[in-house]
């Protein structure tokens, strides 16, 4: 059974013939408006959302576990009530209409294919509820199947697939439906390293050629940054950010943003000692709490630019990864801890990445600066962001 | 598993041949009696080796059935005993699988308490509640016929849970796309969680129709007419006879052949039936 399958497919792009008039979605915005979610307990897991996809725009709700984006998620698709707020797709409020009538399509995280039934039906099972014609449904899944190189496959069972195949039937079967809206649950987290960049790509192309609206969850800031359209990072049932990617990277509105988003994350300290204090004087900047530097914005250097912000590092480990080289620092002064965050270090503790493989040895003292511009400054609180 | 060297090999074999003989041994003096003379038998010169009725002795066991104290054809009391076992192994799987379906998918109130209810009558086998039963039973005319036969034996604590453990472990995502699919519960009932029950459903089947063939005690008492006699039941009625001899070559035929059945259920089914134990294939 093995050597039947095509695993060369997985990497190989799409076909380059032109899609086909039946796969050109109709188009549709999807509307958050304070949207809620208490559960009967009284325990809140969203807490007023407000979010704009214009149509077809691919909207990326990120965030640690726990957040709310999945429950947010499965608000649009139906599956979880709402309790307060509205959910408006394509201009109509369906906060009370049932998951098939919304005009939606999700795939999963485990792909929910029906494992008893073959490829083609798993495809076809959504269309034939709906009381297609036969021949149109055939149509439609040797359409999808050509699109997603699953035609050799139309006959297996789900089991005897592998896990990017597999994505790609659960994704086969939201495109039949040509829905208003897809929706993606963290469809990638069961696929090997490889194979998600792979499928990340692909999900990509697919959703420019077919224009439809995409709502996708992930925790993987990285699948975040690179496929979104529309940013939303939220953290507690609530949005922290709405953006662009990279707008969000360059000015994150609050220090959970900063250290979520970008990888090593951003370096976080507070303002309050002297040696960071007497460096920021003299501007706006001083009134700030907490002072962020991204690892690639340090360079080591003895000199210190002006209105910049300079710091004597004592070298405590390299990584070295090949074009880059992260170094990790210790400051000579320990600090208090700034902000919980995903991903936070150690007090005191600062990443400078650096390119090439050249770096200082361990123990070595060094001293590493970054310019005005890119610094960033928060409240003390870390909510808010500050212009210096 | 480990090849064993050659003596200790042999030692194994002939304690598994020996414990193969004192299972089927009795089952083979069954069989050779059933081909007897009922005169050597109640003599007690026996052979060991099959003698030369079988023919005539399962006819007559068959289609006539003894001459001396039912004359009741075991032909007859076999298929009392199919449609009573096919019934109640049809019933309780039907009835178990839809409660099942009730109790996992479906919030409504007192859920809890009704799959605790249905638990607790676990505790309750027919022995036990067999006078309110055979009242009912008896209130709606259903003695000496099929429907009450199998009616009060269908209800079944032990499916409902079997099926409950496995719809648990039905990925809950699957339910959630047959909605987003436009599938309702009786779609998804019918379309998704019934094909993947298949091997449960055949598991369960081998073990019911063999518990309701070998029903004993509740055939026994809402069946006064020989025309609905089980055949467990009416193995002992060849037996009981006071005032004649006990026909011992049709009794024996008639135990082997009330054996059948569940030996062929088990022989078909058996492929399955494992599968539906072990398999947790989703």
């Amino acid at each position: 059974m093995g050597s039947l399958l095509l695993p060369c497919s997985l990497v190989t792009p799409y076909s380059p013939l032109p899609i086909r008039y039946s796969l050109v979605q109709h188009m549709a915005n999807v509307t958050l408006r304070n949207v809620r979610k208490t559960y009967l307990g009284g325990f809140e897991a969203i807490k007023g959302v407000n979010v704009d996809v214009g149509d077809g725009q691919f909207c990326v709700l990120v965030g640690p576990s726990g957040c709310g984006k999945s429950t947010l998620l499965r608000m649009v698709a139906g599956l979880e009530t709402v309790t307060g707020g509205e959910i408006d797709i394509g201009g109509r409020v369906v906060n009370q209409v049932e998951p098939a009538d919304r005009d939606i399509a999700m795939v999963f995280q485990n792909y929910a294919l029906y494992p008893h039934m073959s490829v083609y039906n798993n495809m076809a099972y959504g269309l034939r509820n709906r009381g297609m014609a036969e021949a149109e449904i055939k149509t439609r899944v040797e359409e999808a199947a050509r699109v997603l190189e699953l035609s050799p496959m139309l006959e297996r069972k789900p089991r005897q697939l592998s896990g990017g195949q597999r994505q790609r039937v659960a994704m086969g079967r939201a495109i039949v439906r040509q829905p208003k809206v897809f929706l993606f649950d963290e469809p990638l987290s069961n696929l090997d390293a490889k194979l998600r960049i792979a499928m990340r790509v692909e999900i990509r192309k697919l959703q420019r050629r077919l224009n439809t609206t995409s709502i996708y969850v992930t925790h993987d800031q990285l699948e975040a940054m690179t496929l979104a359209d529309i940013l939303v990072v939220m953290n507690g049932g609530q949005v922290e950010q709405v953006g662009n990617p990279l707008a969000i990277y360059e000015k994150p509105a609050t220090t959970f943003v900063a250290s979520f988003i970008g990888a090593p994350p951003m370096n976080l300290m507070s303002t309050r000692p002297e040696e960071i204090r007497s460096q920021l004087a003299g501007s706006a900047a001083a009134d700030a709490g907490i002072l962020g530097i991204r690892p690639e914005d340090f360079v080591i250097t003895d000199q210190t630019p002006a209105g910049g912000v300079a710091l004597p590092l004592t070298v405590e480990a390299i990584e070295r990864v090949g074009a880059e080289t992260f170094v990790y620092g210790s400051r000579e002064q320990e600090e208090q801890r700034v902000a919980a965050t995903p991903g936070e270090l150690p007090p005191g503790e600062i990443i400078v990445r650096i390119p090439g493989t050249e770096a200082p040895a361990i123990g070595a003292k060094i001293r590493v600066a970054a310019v005005r511009t890119k610094l960033h400054l928060f409240s003390g609180d870390g909510r808010t962001r500050l212009e210096a | 598993m480990v090849e064993e060297e050659g003596f200790r090999r042999y030692v194994a074999h002939i304690i598994l041949w020996i414990g193969i003989a004192i299972v089927a041994f009795p089952v083979y003096i069954a069989f050779v009696a059933s081909t007897q003379d009922n005169a050597l038998i109640a003599n007690g010169q026996m052979s060991l080796l099959p003698g030369g009725h079988f023919f005539e002795t399962y006819y007559q066991t068959i289609f006539v059935g003894t001459s001396g104290s039912t004359r009741e054809p075991v032909g007859n009391m076999m298929l009392n005993s199919l449609v009573m076992a096919l019934l109640i192994a049809v019933g309780k799987i039907a009835i178990s699988i839809i409660s099942a379906y009730a109790i996992v998918y479906f919030r409504f109130p007192f859920r809890m308490p009704i799959f605790w209810i249905i638990f607790i009558t676990l505790m309750l086998p027919v022995e036990v509640r067999i006078y309110p039963t055979y009242k009912i039973v008896a209130d709606l005319h259903m003695l000496d016929s099929y429907a009450g036969l199998a009616l009060p034996l269908i209800a079944s604590a032990t499916a409902t849970l079997l099926f409950r453990q496995f719809f648990m472990t039905v990925p809950d995502e699957l339910l959630e796309a047959s909605r987003i699919d436009g599938a309702g519960p009786l779609r998804f009932f019918w379309d998704t969680l019934l094909p993947l029950s298949r091997t449960n459903m055949a598991a369960l089947f081998v073990i019911l129709f063999i518990l309701g063939w070998n029903q004993y005690l509740w055939p026994l008492l809402i069946t006064t007419r020989d025309d609905m006699q089980t055949i467990q039941v009416g193995i002992r009625k060849m037996i009981t006879t006071t005032d004649a001899l006990t026909e011992w070559p049709i009794v024996m035929a008639t135990a082997m052949l009330a054996m059948l059945p569940p030996v062929f259920v088990v022989v078909a089914m058996q492929k399955l039936f494992v599968r539906g134990l072990v398999e947790t294939e989703k």
